[in-house]
């Protein structure tokens, strides 16, 4: 860090940038490092060893005669922790036990399958991310994606492939403008996005489940329930690998998402201004670029991608007609994507088979080891945690601080000022 | 962290010091000062490399550096903040172990930080007794007897400072006498002022190096941290100049600027800029009646009217606060609550975008660069094309052409001799002078039609002033309006062909270039002269 080390001698006091605090919090959270990420997952997976053990019953059991036959608890331990992780990994990627190829590769699909919507919305968080605007209206843009291309699945007639394309495009749309009005409200009137967006997946929620009740909007017809009618033939999306795995092109139009992603991010002179923006959006407008419009547009794109989560649900996994829990918590796991992905395309990607894979092994282990379903979202939930706290991260695992000379040189400022 | 002293140390504590109070209101107890080798770290820098630094009793020692020289780390240490990794803090030849500043508060060191630590809304008295508090029985605050004290202080060196006056309502230099009142309310008998000058305006430093004397005389020791040359060689007994965290050597207030500013960086540098007379050409920006409010309708800057020639540098001088940074930020459209007009070159500009205004060709390097001017976590590359993402060279068809834009970055950092690992390097972890300079050579790298420059060299060291100066004038030279904004009076007058003072958001008058000191601190504190302002804003103009 020698860089560092030449900013020191002349920092003046007076040049100490005055971020709020939210702002600190916000880039500290959604710009850690690699390496955070890494351990952070590792260091859940460690603590959700422990909490299996705890919930095991055979360890309960031997635990209650533990000082006579010590090693009867610590094989009990093995047997729970080790089994829970063999199921998760026989769930989500091989499963090394089973008769044939295609059964032994079914689970990879199913990551697959999981992780398509993850990546998708994860790509419209962390867009934002990148343009400083916190999305939490990942799970309005999916419903209201998911009603646009409903609507145009059940009602409209067309060939295939266009009712499929017109379905995905209107989605896309529908949950461009939800988001949109998001941006437009923080863009001019200084509206908190992340006030507006949970607001507007209350309002996206209520609106599904009204349409979903209404004849003529997307209830089934003839039916009482609140669900729509299956999808036409022509609007679905058509399967990769053939009828025994449930693998869509919607997982090849998530991978175009992180390419595009990518190259709007690091190559396009938008990208650039919502770069410019999200880390110091005092100093773009000053260079005459156009904040507020910037916050529009950023989050309409944003929006277009966690589209795709909402199509590839409607046209690609769910066809058999969808009720108002068809975003599943995308919404909401595509925070926790984007954050461990670090609000890059490319980590986004990772972060989503991540999750993809919890998602697909976490019903495995349940059905093979007993191990509850909620320890996996415990695991997940862990690794935001231990991502928010970095240096809790580095403790443990002792690694050194790549940030301690530059904070010692911030608090040395604050205090030379103060 | 400094561990919190138990009930009973700061019972004992505070009895020592009620004692200590009865008898040092007669006379001030003399103390010397003395650091030895003091050492302090910050991961592999060095901050401070074994300074040593003697203060007789009753002299003014003057600590002359440049910004980041180590100076202020040096004195936190001494003022409990930090601790240092080696060497040793002597008071009258006793070893002291500072855990905090209550520590060195208690043994008779005192600070007057550069940033005023007072509540605003507390009445002098109150500031005074803060963190000091006297009660008498039932725990009742004895506001009388801290008046009594503040009242004596201020009597006694002439502070004329009442002690029931709200302190927002002060003047800055007043709210600085409050601060020195409260260090020597706790029987300071070493006062360390920490760049106290930077606040004032020149009369106020002036009254500030009297009371500086005055309180050397009557025997307190005063360390007086300043990179201002002028200011040491007025009030100091001994100078230490300090670089690069090293002591590089003792002068005397007798030494000319020239040697104390080669000391301070280490080279002979030209403190005077060389220029020619100016070749003026038609006004080319006009403002007339420019007022621009805040959003709760504060009047900022008030009906403001001037022109600034081709070929000439209009300096506008004032104390920070008064106005200049708003009324750069309107001529660029950065503030839009504006009325009135701006024309440059015929066209107006007011109620246009910020986009449209740089598009007719106005560089503009804003007063804060860390904040306005450049985004730290970008690479110098990105930081030179931030005002030019929406077309070419840098961008084709939405595209950013990175070729384009290394090419252009390793250009200008070699042209401005901006010291970076390369290109990619994050502009933050730059120094401030070559922070600067990525913004100046990004806003002298388009083709200009007027120049507005706000602080060009504030935090930077003295080499790259030196630059940044020459190319001011280069640009004024090639024909381009210059409009520079600088609370350095030194500044302004190297620069300027013509001064315009304000005061208040109000335009005091604008004058020639070689206009005393005496008369621009005057203005700059709002004094008008006997002629009206309107004719001396004529005047200015004829010159």
């Amino acid at each position: 860090m020698t860089a560092t080390q030449n900013v020191m001698p002349e920092a003046a006091p007076s040049e100490q940038p005055k971020p709020s605090r939210w702002r600190k919090a916000f880039t500290a959270i959604t710009t850690g490092n690699a390496i955070i990420s890494v351990f952070a997952v590792l260091a859940a997976i460690i603590v959700g060893s422990i909490m299996i053990a705890f919930t095991d019953k055979d360890v309960q059991e031997s635990a209650g005669y533990f000082f006579s036959r010590p090693g009867d608890t610590i094989a009990a331990i093995w047997d729970a922790v080790s089994g829970a992780y063999v199921a998760l990994f026989k769930g989500s990627i091989y499963n090394f036990t089973a008769d044939t190829f295609v059964k032994g590769i079914r689970p990879l699909t199913e990551t697959l399958k999981f992780a398509t919507p993850l990546i998708a919305a994860g790509l419209g968080v962390g867009l934002a991310f990148r343009a400083g605007m916190f999305n939490i209206g990942g799970q309005g843009q999916i419903l209201m994606a998911a009603a646009a291309a409903g609507w145009v699945g059940t009602t409209m007639s067309m060939p295939w492939p266009l009712h499929m394309i017109v379905g995905i495009i209107a989605g896309m749309a529908a949950a461009a403008i939800w988001a949109g009005i998001a941006g437009f409200l923080k863009a001019k009137t200084g509206a908190h996005e992340v006030i507006v967006t949970i607001m507007l997946n209350h309002i996206a929620a209520y609106l599904l489940a009204w349409m979903l009740a209404t004849q003529g909007v997307l209830q089934a017809p003839g039916s009482k329930n609140p669900k729509t009618a299956p999808m036409a033939e022509s609007a679905i999306m058509p399967q990769l690998l053939g009828p025994q795995f449930k693998l869509h092109i919607g997982l090849l139009l998530a991978l175009v998402a992180v390419a595009f992603s990518w190259w709007l991010l690091e190559r396009s002179s938008l990208g650039f201004r919502f770069r410019a923006v999200g880390l110091n959006p005092s100093a773009a407008k000053v260079a005459g670029i156009n904040v507020g419009r910037t916050y529009f547009v950023a989050m309409v794109i944003a929006g277009a991608l966690v589209g795709i989560a909402g199509v590839s649900q409607v046209q690609g996994t769910v066809t058999s007609g969808f009720g108002g829990d068809i975003d599943a918590g995308i919404g909401f796991d595509a925070i926790t994507v984007a954050l461990l992905g670090r609000s890059s395309p490319l980590g986004i990607l990772a972060a989503g088979l991540l999750f993809g894979a919890f998602k697909a092994g976490g019903f495995a282990m349940q059905a093979s080891q007993g191990v509850p379903v909620e320890i996996v979202l415990v695991v997940q939930s862990l690794i935001v945690l231990f991502i928010a706290a970095p240096p809790l991260v580095r403790a443990m695992f002792g690694l050194p601080d790549p940030e301690r000379k530059a904070r010692q040189q911030r608090r040395q400022k604050k205090e030379v000022s103060a | 962290m400094p561990v919190a002293p138990s009930l009973f140390v700061r019972t004992v504590r505070s009895l020592r010091q009620k004692r200590t109070v009865h008898h040092t209101t007669a006379r001030i107890e003399h103390m010397k000062l003395e650091l030895r080798g003091i050492t302090k770290r910050f991961g592999a820098f060095t901050a401070n490399d074994h300074i040593d630094l003697t203060v007789e009793p009753g002299e003014i020692h003057c600590l002359l550096g440049e910004n980041g020289a180590g100076k202020s780390t040096l004195m936190n240490v001494l003022y409990g903040l930090y601790r240092a990794d080696e060497g040793e803090i002597l008071l009258d030849d006793r070893v002291q172990h500072f855990e905090g500043p209550g520590d060195a508060m208690a043994a008779g060191v005192g600070m007057v930080h550069q940033h005023f630590m007072l509540i605003p809304v507390f009445t002098v008295a109150e500031n005074v007794m803060l963190g000091n508090e006297s009660t008498k029985a039932g725990g009742v605050l004895d506001l009388a007897a801290a008046r009594k004290r503040v009242k004596e202080i201020s009597d006694r060196f002439g502070f004329h400072v009442d002690p029931d006056a709200i302190v927002e309502d002060l003047p800055v230099g007043v709210q600085q006498r409050v601060e020195i009142i409260k260090a020597l309310s706790r029987d300071a008998k070493v006062l360390v002022f920490d760049e106290p000058t930077a606040v004032l305006t020149p009369q106020e430093t002036d009254e500030l190096m009297a009371t500086m004397r005055q309180l050397r005389d009557s025997g307190t020791s005063i360390v007086f941290i300043t990179h201002k040359l002028r200011e040491v060689r007025e009030v100091a007994d001994r100078i230490t100049v300090i670089r690069l965290g090293k002591v590089v050597g003792e002068a005397s207030p007798t030494a000319s600027n020239e040697e104390l500013a080669s000391l301070m960086v280490g080279r002979a540098v030209e403190l005077t800029v060389q220029k020619n007379p100016p070749q003026l050409g038609d006004e080319a920006l006009v403002v007339e009646h420019l007022t621009v409010t805040d959003p709760s309708g504060l009047v900022l800057v008030d009906d403001v009217t001037f022109d600034v020639k081709r070929g000439e540098v209009l300096a506008i001088a004032g104390v920070q606060g008064n106005g200049q940074t708003e009324l750069t930020e309107a001529i660029v459209g950065v503030q839009t609550a504006v009325q009135g007009s701006v024309k440059l070159n015929g066209t107006e500009l007011v109620g246009r975008t910020v986009r449209d205004i740089l598009d007719e060709g106005v560089g503009f390097v804003p007063e804060d660069r860390s904040v306005d001017g450049l985004v730290k976590e970008f690479s110098v590359a990105e930081n030179m094309m931030l005002d030019r993402s929406h077309g070419e060279p840098f961008v084709k068809a939405g595209t950013l052409q990175l070729g384009a834009l290394s090419e252009f970055a390793k250009g200008k950092i070699a042209e401005f001799d901006i010291r970076t690992q390369g290109w990619q390097q994050a502009a933050g972890s730059l120094s401030g002078g070559n922070q600067q300079k990525v913004v100046i050579a990004r806003e002298l790298s388009r083709e200009l039609q007027l120049f507005v420059a706000a602080q060009p060299t504030r935090g930077v060291d003295v080499g790259s002033i030196e630059f940044i100066h020459q190319r001011v004038i280069e640009t004024r030279d090639s024909g381009v309006p210059v409009i520079v904004i600088s609370t350095e009076l030194d500044e302004v007058t190297a620069l300027a062909d013509r001064i315009m003072v304000m005061y208040r958001g109000k335009v005091v008058g604008i004058v020639p270039g070689n206009t005393s000191r005496d008369k621009l601190g005057l203005m700059m504190a709002g004094v008008t002269d006997e002629v009206p302002s309107e004719h001396t804003q004529n005047e200015g103009a004829q010159a």
